[in-house]
């Protein structure tokens, strides 16, 4: 049995892994992916390594390092957890299929951990829109690894939108794989952004190749004559077979679209990410307590409401690989029962104020409602459209998630509403006048597919 | 007369149709939003084949009449998924098939259709390992939580109120009788008040002063991805009839397996009496899984996507308790249904409303009254 099993082997989780090795403790490393790295550090398989990896990843030597270091940690890669069995008092037990997901023989493993780090990450999160559905349309992170793990642009004219500060290395990635970046379009507005920004500056010193890091990527966008634009947002796509055109619109503080600002502007692609949600529901599985933005509730050693069970990373609070990698060595250190550093810990402090001026700046505001017409679709997997979501909430009078979602199927499809359970909670919290059971977009008890062969096979021991 | 509905899922909403349309005023409360409980987390069987002869056949049999119309009673509303599927069980041992043989008789004698059949010629994709099978076809399926809102839109029609989010706190008594409730949201008069809040009947009833032996049965239940449909019946292994009634505490497992609308597979059903601990357990599920793949092995290669769990009412001698309480006048009950409230709400209302408003019933009522002889022991012992 280890002594601390970690979920997720990017930032946060390596960061956990190595030091709770160092710490003495026995550890175990899950992850889904074929490699450790997680989306940060997605690259190339390790069969067709590239040549300077270091181009397109930042903190690149930081990755060599922490993998270095995993010397005596165990790592399981294509490690799918499909259960957190929640206990009382004690982490969770801990039910993985390892292989390929569409391989015949996956192998059943059970944990039953001393300690658990949750470091498992986030979702993108993209608002929907009139014509999101179409070829050609992506998602920010998608055309993000993309580029990292295929090194292929998604097009050759190709826009990029929505919030936060990840659409710069996304524009600077697109453009290093070949593409023409047409324009960078932020949905928050210059005086969100700048007070977001320019409050209290010095903090933002101690951080500061956290800025030098946004300051390379702006620097790509200048050498090649890319337009930067705040409070402005792809509203609509528009193609037949494919995208052609995008309506391009500004957008007031609440981020609705201003009437008659919209142009059309002709591209193949267009990338579209506001922001990220976190992934955390192997954490509420877990019966960790979460925040109304569905965090994990955390103290300053990064242990969750459960005893034993920590949290590390994005699922904590929005704030970047610096702020993962600070949280990870806090939680991993604990885990193992040592004790943290007082620079580790102003390290998690420093960059915590930047995951706030993040969310403050670029958080998502409830104006896109807006620029949804009655037929677009919102649940994609079930095809479930913003009118039927509001006239079901009407005919019925349900207040309750639980209830519209079986009755809309909005969220019911293969992916749980990984990618539209927000947004549909969003839009029915509106149209209902207060959801009675929100929040509930992240309980999902089955973490993953799992074939009913695979489950029947008896139940390993506990290893 | 004014009435209060303590409860908004699906026999909560049937009574107040009932009695909204029957001229009553009728406000129905809920301390959460409606459909939210047990009318949301169970698979919507209206089934009379997992009943033995007796009252609550005798009551399903009623209600899948009543099910005939209310089906169609919105047409502007979305679809409640009635499919008059008819069911199939199966035995796969040769005790099994003698005692679903000596079941499905004593049914027929009490005006059940259940016929012996080849199950390969309803059901291709089922095992070849099978004793006997017996077709169903008065056996059908609903969206339970899409029916619950139905029932309760055609109550707001009739002019009912629904208040969601709105929790009784205790009873306001006048003269030795209950005079309506207080509430989370202030004072609310009544000539009658009905408990039909499911597992939970219990603790609303013990509210407003009266011990109701009802408690939670978890189920669990899996859902498959989206697939071609290849189960055509609700097939269920000839098991679940004896873990219905059986009043085993421990994990009960037996298969249930039906296509939905969507193109989903549903998989049921699992029973424990473990109070309302709502974890999913890795045995519950694998139990769950081994099973349905005894009736269709090539579910073997399918992916369940959900896991969800749910409580069924239960009452210690296994019928619902439907009718006025001796113990407090103006209180009523229409709760205890276990696992077929979705089928038995439409006749649990009309009993209801027959009794509450001095009408001629259409079943016999007494083997549903609180006053019972088979509850008189966990009343007493309870008080």
């Amino acid at each position: 049995m280890p002594e601390v099993l970690i979920i997720g082997a990017g930032p946060a989780g390596l960061a956990a892994a190595t030091a709770a090795r160092r710490a003495g403790a026995r550890v175990v490393v899950l992850d889904a992916a074929e490699d450790v790295g997680g989306q940060y550090w997605r690259h190339l398989p390790q069969q067709r390594p590239a040549g300077r990896e270091e181009v397109l990843h930042h903190g690149w030597e930081r990755f060599t390092g922490l993998r270095r270091e995993l010397t005596g940690v165990e790592i399981v890669t294509g490690a799918q957890v499909w259960l957190a069995e929640r206990h009382d008092g004690r982490p969770p037990t801990v039910h993985i299929l390892v292989g390929p997901a569409d391989g015949a023989d996956r192998v059943r493993r059970v944990f039953d951990p001393g300690a658990l780090v949750l470091a498992t990450g986030a979702y993108e999160r993209t608002l929907p829109f009139p014509g999101w559905d179409l070829p050609g349309v992506f998602t920010a992170g998608a055309a993000q690894a993309l580029a990292k793990s295929e090194r292929v642009a998604v097009g050759r004219r190709v826009l990029v939108a929505g919030a936060g500060p990840f659409l710069l290395p996304v524009a600077s990635s697109l453009i290093r794989t070949g593409a023409r970046v047409v324009g960078v379009l932020e949905a928050g507005g210059w005086s969100r952004l700048g007070r977001a920004w320019t409050a209290r500056p010095t903090e933002l010193l101690s951080a500061s190749h956290k800025a030098g890091e946004l300051a390379g990527y702006a620097r790509d966008l200048v050498r090649h004559r890319v337009p930067y634009r705040v409070a402005t947002g792809v509203i609509a796509a528009h193609g037949h077979d494919r995208v052609e055109e995008v309506t391009v619109a500004r957008l007031d503080a609440q981020w609705a679209p201003v009437p008659g600002t919209s142009r059309r502007v002709a591209v193949d692609a267009v990338c579209v990410g506001h922001g990220f949600v976190p992934r955390s529901e192997l954490a509420v599985a877990a019966g960790c307590q979460t925040g109304p933005d569905g965090t994990v509730v955390v103290d300053a050693d990064c242990r969750s409401s459960v005893p034993g069970v920590f949290a590390a990373g994005e699922i904590t609070g929005i704030g970047g690989a610096d702020l993962a990698l600070a949280e990870g060595t806090i939680a991993g250190t604990v885990a193992a029962g040592a004790a943290p550093t007082s620079a580790q810990r102003r390290d998690v402090l420093v960059y915590q104020r930047f995951a706030t001026r993040l969310s403050d700046g670029h958080g998502i505001r409830p104006g896109w409602a807006e620029w949804l017409a009655d037929d677009t679709l919102i649940c994609r997997c079930e095809e479930v459209t913003a009118g039927e979501l509001r006239d079901i909430a009407a005919a019925t009078g349900s207040r309750g998630l639980r209830s519209l979602k079986l009755s809309t199927r909005a969220g019911l499809g293969v992916c749980q509403g990984r990618v539209c359970g927000r947004s549909v909670e969003e839009l029915l919290d509106r149209t209902t006048g207060g959801l009675l059971d929100p929040g509930r977009t992240a309980n999902r008890p089955l973490a993953g597919l799992v074939r009913l062969g695979e489950l029947a096979r008896t139940q390993g021991d506990p290893s | 007369m004014r009435v209060v509905v303590v409860g908004a899922g699906i026999v909560g909403a049937a009574v107040a149709r009932e009695l909204a349309g029957a001229g009553v005023t009728v406000t129905v409360l809920d301390r959460a939003a409606s459909a939210g409980g047990t009318s949301a987390a169970g698979e919507g069987n209206l089934l009379v084949s997992d009943k033995g002869p007796g009252p609550e056949l005798v009551l399903a049999q009623r209600s899948l009449t009543l099910w005939q119309s209310l089906r169609d009673e919105l047409p502007d509303f979305p679809s409640v998924e009635y499919e008059a599927k008819g069911g199939l069980v199966v035995a796969t041992t040769t005790a099994g098939a003698a005692g679903l043989r000596r079941f499905a008789e004593s049914q027929r004698g009490a005006g059940v259709l259940a016929e012996e059949v080849d199950p390969h010629d309803l059901e291709p994709d089922l095992t070849r390992d099978y004793t006997a099978a017996f077709h169903y076809p008065q056996d059908a399926q609903v969206q339970p939580a899409i029916a619950t809102e139905a029932l309760l839109a055609a109550a707001r029609r009739r002019g009912a109120e629904v208040r969601q989010g709105v929790e009784v706190l205790g009873p306001i008594s006048l003269h030795g009788r209950l005079a309506g409730v207080r509430t989370s949201a202030g004072d609310l008069h009544a000539d009658h008040v009905v408990v039909a809040a499911g597992p939970w009947s219990g603790e609303v009833s013990s509210r407003l002063g009266v011990m109701l032996p009802v408690r939670p049965r978890r189920g669990t239940i899996l859902v498959t991805t989206r697939m071609p449909q290849r189960i055509r019946h609700k097939v269920y292994d000839a098991d679940y009839v004896g873990a219905v009634g059986s009043d085993d505490a421990a994990l009960q497992t037996s298969s249930v397996v039906e296509s939905t609308a969507s193109g989903t597979v549903l998989i049921g059903s699992s029973r424990e009496r473990r109070g309302f601990d709502g974890r999913i357990e890795a045995r519950v599920l694998s139990a769950l899984a081994a099973k349905a793949m005894v009736l269709f092995p090539f579910l073997a290669d399918v992916a369940v996507m959900r896991a969800y769990g749910g409580f069924r009412p239960y009452v210690p001698d296994h019928l619902p308790v439907i009718g006025p309480d001796p113990r407090l006048a103006g209180l009523w009950h229409a709760t205890g249904h276990e696992g077929a409230g979705i089928v038995l709400s439409a006749a649990t209302a009309e009993l209801l409303a027959d009794l509450l408003l001095g009408r001629e019933t259409h079943v016999p009522s007494s083997p549903f009254a609180v006053e019972r002889p088979t509850l008189a022991s966990h009343l007493a012992s309870s008080v």
